[in-house]
């Protein structure tokens, strides 16, 4: 079982950007990182130039590096960025299809959890199109885990920690937040490294905002279900990146991995650095995604 | 003239549909294989047959629904969705997932493939990839565009372009959104649901109706006010220090004054939403509209709304089509 490092879903300033990325190469036990921008282009400036710096960084640190498309591309500057992603050398994971476009056939490319694989024959259209590794949806059921893992011949992933990326839009509700609109944000998702908290009105944690994207307030952590996706066949966890605490998250999940701890030891040890109040790790199970097993 | 699609969730509908002046009416077979799987909605083969037979011989075409994501291990119940539909004779097919789309243009050549809003192709290089890869005739866009977007859309893509013009209204990419399973357990893309009914109940507190999704409250109103239904992006929460429609205000899509600037970009149809309303509601939704739309074709100005009562909460927007609503 191999671990991934998703791509940062959040916005942080290049220093913190720099930093984290030099820790995870330096510290994070992990097999696969992917580096990029998922959620708004408008972001991607800020740090751009630091890219190819912290891809060699943990190639050198013996890790495999991929680069995402954004979630949803529109504007022609975002297409072309997309094209250009092409170029870079680097894996392409693919969280929109228009990649697609871009990819000349033959080249290999990885499928993120972005983009809906639901069943046998997408996953095989994939492949066939050059897919060497999938990343599948967060909402899929067990049943549908082991039916795609055993019809993959790409290794398959799963979501294994983070918050759940529910839903993308073409309105910024950070912005909204602000009483701006998307195109004078004045980027104040900064303000949020790990997603702004909706709470519904009876103080229940229920989502959390990220730009345009929005996640589950919950974080999802799916290490009870270790066992089940093991059985199925999945290659690999995806953990998705936090603004503190995230390389001891790797460790902690390393460690489940390699059988020194157990789901409850990790979640116990890592509560404090969960972003979210609680856990979820529910849409395996075919409950609501919101459901956590652990709960007592 | 833009072709005015409308929405039958019953044959009923259906009628009232084409007799209100519908171009095309869309629905889809009663189970998971459609978007809009609600209790007692939808077709099944039989009624599809003769409601297929009435549209045509009323000069109106059907379009087939099929834009849910098959569920892994269950392919077969969506393939053979798609058979039905052609058999049926149905004009063309709505489709979302890739593996089904590939299944179709082997196996059904001849049945025209439109690709739902589900599939969120939201730019040129995607839906020209849909075009080559699938043969896709028509894209329905995604409700995340302003009119200068589709307008450029257009200038680059072959295949034709339909979009949402009434109705309700997604405020995030179709086809992408996990939050109805993320609370209740059942999405759009699984299970051809948001927010079920089955997953929600209304409680009084101190005085007020809260509306509940899964044990969630999305909405407090006042005992006597009219209580929304609790779709999720709809909700009233708080984040912070602030409180109030964090997503979406409870309104739906009124694109009506937008139609001649739709004309202009180049859209081919145009499309209500609201498979799950009763006839009366299609029939009256439908004769506005197709009162618009002759309008926009002979040059004449858009008659006022009509529409405003019939809209979710009684407002309307224009939604992504303005570009401040981002």
């Amino acid at each position: 079982m191999e671990l991934t490092v998703g791509p940062n879903q959040f916005f942080w300033d290049a220093a913190q950007w720099q930093d984290f990325y030099a820790r995870v190469a330096d510290e994070a036990p992990v097999d696969r990182v992917v580096l990029g921008e998922l959620i708004c282009s408008k972001r991607l400036p800020f740090y751009q130039t630091h890219i190819p710096e912290a891809a060699e960084r943990l190639v050198a640190a013996g890790k495999r590096v991929a680069i995402t498309t954004l979630a949803l591309v529109t504007l022609k500057r975002e297409r072309n960025l997309t094209a250009e992603l092409v170029d870079m050398g680097l894996e392409v994971e693919v969280n929109d299809l228009s990649a697609l476009a871009h990819l000349p056939q033959g080249a290999g490319f990885s499928v993120g959890p972005l983009v809906n694989v639901y069943n046998e024959g997408t996953l095989r259209w994939l492949v066939k199109r050059g897919a060497a590794r999938i990343c599948l949806p967060p909402e899929l059921p067990l049943a549908s885990i082991e039916t795609l893992a055993a019809a993959s011949a790409a290794p398959v992933e799963v979501w294994g920690w983070g918050r759940l990326p529910l839903a993308i839009s073409g309105r910024c509700y950070h912005a909204r937040l602000h009483d701006r609109a998307k195109d004078n944000c004045q980027f104040v998702c900064a303000e949020d490294p790990d997603g702004r908290a909706v709470d519904t009105l009876d103080g229940q944690e229920f989502l959390a905002v990220n730009g345009v994207q929005t996640l589950s307030g919950s974080c999802a952590n799916l290490s009870p279900q270790l066992p089940g996706f093991r059985r199925a066949g999945v290659a690999g966890l995806r953990l998705s990146p936090q603004s503190q605490g995230f390389v001891q998250v790797c460790g902690l999940f390393r460690d489940l991995i390699d059988g020194r701890i157990d789901a409850e030891a990790l979640s116990a040890t890592a509560r404090p650095l969960a972003p979210g109040a609680s856990y979820c790790d529910g849409f395996p199970t075919g409950k609501a995604g919101v459901a956590w097993s652990g709960a007592v | 003239m833009m072709e005015l699609i409308c929405p039958a969730g019953t044959p009923a509908a259906l009628h009232a549909a084409v007799k209100a002046g519908a171009h095309a009416v869309y629905c889809g077979f009663a189970d998971e294989t459609n978007a809009r799987n609600f209790p007692g909605l939808n077709f099944s083969r039989d009624e599809l047959s003769a409601s297929i037979a009435f549209a045509h011989a009323s000069g109106a075409k059907v379009l087939v629904a099929i834009n849910t994501f098959p569920r892994a291990g269950a392919e077969s119940l969506w393939h053979q969705a798609v058979a039905d539909a052609e058999t049926a004779g149905a004009d063309a097919v709505i489709l979302a997932d890739i593996g089904l789309l590939a299944h179709a243009a082997e196996h059904h050549p001849d049945l025209r493939r439109h690709l739902s809003v589900q599939a969120a192709a939201a730019n040129p290089d995607m839906i020209n990839f849909y075009a080559t890869a699938f043969g896709v005739r028509r894209v329905v866009l995604p409700r995340v565009l302003t009119i200068a977007e589709i307008a450029a859309i257009n200038r680059e893509i072959d295949v034709e372009t339909e979009v949402f013009v009434f109705g309700g209204l997604c405020v995030m990419a179709e086809g992408r959104c996990s939050l109805s399973s993320y609370i209740t357990g059942r999405s759009p893309n699984m299970n051809g649901v948001c927010s079920p009914p089955s997953h929600v109940d209304y409680a009084t507190e101190d005085g007020e109706l809260a509306a509940k999704l899964g044990g969630y409250t999305i909405h407090r109103n006042a005992k006597d006010a009219p209580a929304p239904y609790p779709t999720l992006c709809k909700g009233c929460f708080s984040s912070a220090d602030k409180t109030g429609y964090v997503f979406e205000d409870p309104t739906s899509l009124d694109a009506t004054e937008l139609l001649p600037a739709l004309a202009k970009a180049g859209v081919t149809a145009l499309k209500i939403e609201g498979r799950q309303r009763s006839r009366s509601y299609v029939a009256q939704v439908v004769r506005s509209f197709r009162a618009a739309v002759d309008a926009v074709e002979a040059g004449r100005p858009v008659p006022p709304g009509t529409l405003a009562r019939l809209t979710e909460g009684q407002s309307a927007t224009a939604g992504a089509y303005r570009k401040t609503w981002r």
